[in-house]
């Protein structure tokens, strides 16, 4: 007989994530409500901008991901992995240093962003010194949970903990290769790739945030907290073996579906396109075995409000990811792509998987933590129907916008014109679709702070056990398995199934990535594009700063639709200077990468009144108004280290430029403020607007888009 | 429909069976493996989560 060892879960550090993850989920939420109605309240932004929607639109995403979804999903793994592994957490003093490095970073991002300092690609938009914290925190996670299983008294590593191997391993991997920035200060930093490349490696990057933040941790959690919910055992083991296996090497492939009819090589779509359908195999693999694990226990699920969480949480991972495929498919994606039908998509799995899973881990955890019950059962039957009926008013007014939207655009007449060519008028037409998204999700938030109130309430009914009492005898050394499957070796073996892991994700990524980095074929360049002059460099820094993107694409799909209403299909050619690409996933807005062709020509004198009042210039424009681009002096302190940086990064400023840099931009400058005098515009006070402003080197910027191209058509190859 | 998918995809659609050849051998690998699992095994593994409380004697 074994001698059997005393210790004890550390339950601290759960409820300690799991308060982080109600704030953090309330503040997310709220600012997501601020930024929707803005799309048809432009005076929500409150005049200031710091809460503008091209500021507050990824402060939005960033903490709902990484803060309300991350400390959801570092709630779940460390009160589950101990319980898994039978045995502590590896180091305290790791958890803690995970626990408040963490929410050091969200406060860092809450900071940040509104400041408009950005890298702007999606869901990475944090600058480079907090990169390298997230890197930081994200090693001390990772060494506390090996820590832990290694220290492991459970001999197999249980299916929850494989997903747990496989999101640390990737999320690691997806971050530094997306992270490749060069700094010119502590708050500004250029991505190492540019154009095509930028945007596949980012896509690669936002796809797979999606699978290895989104989803594979949460499934994770799913296979231990809905057996434990239910007290029965998972539906079918098999099958979570093949599921896992396969969804974390089909899913690493499918990021190119992000840009199907853009200027990435048609081969690369194709790819993304194919695995992102046979993605739908093991995604609802993981959706049937988790239903399923419910089989015999349905009569329960009326009355728990626990397992109805769970319930709609899995199917709306179901819907989400047959819909993410369907979506993928390049006559689906036609439609969909830019419209409000992807944040339909987003946030049945946003709202519905991970919110609803999030909740029902809360509900489950905080009573057992404390040694108490739930304060009101009722209470949290309360919060489920909100949240099902806040999603319902939420994703289906949206759909309704997306698909109306989408049909608007591609609207000919007989007459073989555009039925809408003033893009406006297909954004008036939803904005009632927006109310009720704004209403759907206040309904949704009201639940959350209904369960807030119930979790508090519970909360005071116990008292923490911060140390719970286990026992479980230890592993013996030189056990004899006898001859065994191979998988059996790995599932006892981390670190084996870390390196696994690896290598699986790591095929998807090379084979998609390598031949566009270093075949020359895959970017035809185009003699005409030249690089930015250092007025239009500023100004695209500042487009970045404020966020634009978010709102504007800049890629012209080849489609008659978008070439008769903004001109020529954009090319791969067009973006080789483009560090940052910023091509943007949503036209809120028309797109701009024509802004500055005859097609499209506008005088200065309209850029300037279009971005201190884009209402006065287009009746009914939602876009917020920009004044403090009239009021602020454009930094030029950095202009001589952004050309010295964009040529280390490759693109041709001749030789010894920068010192030429700032008189070549106070050229242009002036030229930009004499059209604009002569043009008759005058600031609020009457007075002339002066060269040094931002809004010149917006204005450059804007006029300089898309005109290479239409110099010369000359391409090489 | 399926034209539009690998149409452009000239000279690189080495790629595409290069992928789909991996994938298919790496799932089969997988099945294989699975389909060769007892009942026994299926049954302690699946069990895991729900023995919490309960202490585990590896003789």
């Amino acid at each position: 007989m074994t001698h059997i060892e005393k210790f004890s879960y550390d339950n601290k550090i759960v409820r300690d994530f799991g308060i982080a993850t109600v704030i953090w989920g309330i503040v997310g939420m709220l600012i997501g409500l601020l930024a929707a109605i803005q799309l048809y309240e432009p005076a929500a932004n409150l005049g200031n901008p710091y809460t503008t929607f091209g500021r507050i639109r990824p402060l939005h995403t960033n903490a709902v991901i990484f803060a309300f979804v991350g400390n959801a999903i570092f709630m779940g793994i460390y009160y589950s992995l101990q319980r898994l592994c039978k045995a502590r957490m590896f180091s305290d003093v790791l958890s803690r240093l995970h626990f408040w490095g963490w929410q050091l970073i969200i406060v860092a991002a809450a900071v940040t962003l509104p400041l408009g300092i950005t890298s702007s690609h999606e869901y990475a938009e944090l600058e480079w010194p907090i990169d390298i914290a997230i890197t930081l925190i994200w090693v001390i996670f990772g060494w506390n949970m090996f820590g832990t299983i290694l220290r492991r008294r459970e001999k197999h590593l249980y299916v929850a903990i494989w997903f747990y191997i496989a999101t640390f391993v990737t999320v690691a991997v997806l971050h530094l290769v997306n992270s490749f920035q060069l700094p010119i200060s502590f708050f500004k930093s250029y991505y190492w790739y540019s154009g095509v490349q930028d945007a596949l490696v980012q896509w690669w990057y936002g796809h797979n945030a999606v699978a290895f933040f989104l989803t594979t941790p949460f499934l994770g959690l799913m296979y231990y907290y809905l057996p434990k919910a239910a007290n029965r055992p998972v539906y079918s083991y098999k099958l979570s073996i093949l599921h896992f296996w396969t969804l974390i090497f089909i899913y690493i492939w499918a990021g190119p579906h992000h840009l199907l009819y853009s200027s990435l090589p048609n081969w690369a779509q194709s790819l993304g396109t194919a695995f992102s359908i046979m993605l739908i195999a093991p995604s609802w693999g993981g959706m049937i075995n988790g239903l399923l694990t419910l089989r015999g226990a349905w009569d329960r699920v009326r009355e728990d409000a626990i397992l109805k969480f769970f319930v709609v949480a899995v199917t709306a991972y179901g819907m989400a990811t047959l819909e993410g495929p369907l979506l993928s498919l390049k006559n689906v994606n036609a439609i969909a792509h830019f419209t409000d039908w992807i944040v339909a998509h987003v946030h049945v799995g946003a709202l519905g998987w991970n919110g609803l899973m999030t909740f029902a881990m809360l509900y489950w955890l905080a009573p057992k933590i404390y040694n108490t019950k739930l304060y009101s059962m009722k209470l949290a039957n309360t919060h489920f129907w909100l949240a099902t009926l806040g999603i319902a008013f939420y994703a289906i007014p949206m759909y309704w916008s997306g698909w109306q939207q989408g049909q608007m655009w591609k609207d000919f007449g007989p007459d073989g014109m555009l039925v809408y060519p003033e893009f406006i008028k297909t954004t008036l037409s939803i904005a009632p679709m927006h109310i009720m998204r704004s209403i759907g999700g206040t309904i949704y938030l009201t639940g959350v702070f209904v369960m807030a109130y119930n979790l508090y309430k519970t909360v005071k009914s116990g008292s923490l056990v911060a140390n719970e009492a286990a026992e479980a005898a230890p592993l013996l050394k030189n056990e004899n398995h006898g001859k065994e499957y191979w998988h059996r070796v790995i599932e006892r073996k981390p670190t084996l199934m870390l390196v696994l892991s690896l290598i699986v994700i790591m095929i998807g990524g090379a084979v998609e990535m390598v031949p566009t980095f270093l075949i020359k074929s895959n970017v035809p360049t185009i003699a005409a594009v030249k690089p930015y002059t250092p007025l239009e460099l500023e100004g695209r820094d500042l487009y970045i700063k404020e966020g634009c993107v978010g709102c504007h694409s800049q890629t012209v799909r080849p489609f008659r639709s978008e070439t008769e209403r903004y001109g020529e299909y954009s090319k791969a050619g067009e973006f080789v200077y483009d560090h940052p690409f910023l091509w943007g996933s949503k036209r809120t807005g028309p797109d701009l990468s024509r802004e500055g062709t005859a097609k499209l020509f506008k005088q200065d004198s309209w850029h300037y009144y279009h971005l201190v009042k884009p209402s006065e210039m287009t009746q009914g424009s939602i876009m917020p108004p920009y004044p403090w681009l009239t009021k602020n002096e454009l930094n030029t302190s950095q202009t001589v280290s952004k050309i010295k940086a964009m040529r280390t990064l490759g693109v041709p400023y001749p030789k010894d430029y920068e010192n030429q840099a700032l008189s070549d931009l106070k050229k242009q400058a002036e030229k930009i403020a004499a059209n604009l005098k002569k043009e008759g515009v005058r600031n609020d006070d009457k007075s002339e607007v002066s060269p040094n402003m931002e809004v010149i080197a917006l204005i450059a910027y804007l006029q300089r888009l898309g005109t290479d191209i239409t110099k010369s058509e000359k391409t090489n190859p | 429909m399926f034209k539009q998918f690998i149409s452009g995809v000239e000279g690189m659609d080495q790629y595409l069976i290069f992928s789909m050849i991996v994938f298919i051998v790496f799932f089969v690998g997988v099945l294989i493996y699975v389909v060769r699992m007892t009942k026994e095994e299926v049954d302690v593994l699946s069990n895991i989560p729900l023995t919490d409380k309960e202490t585990d004697c590896h003789e």
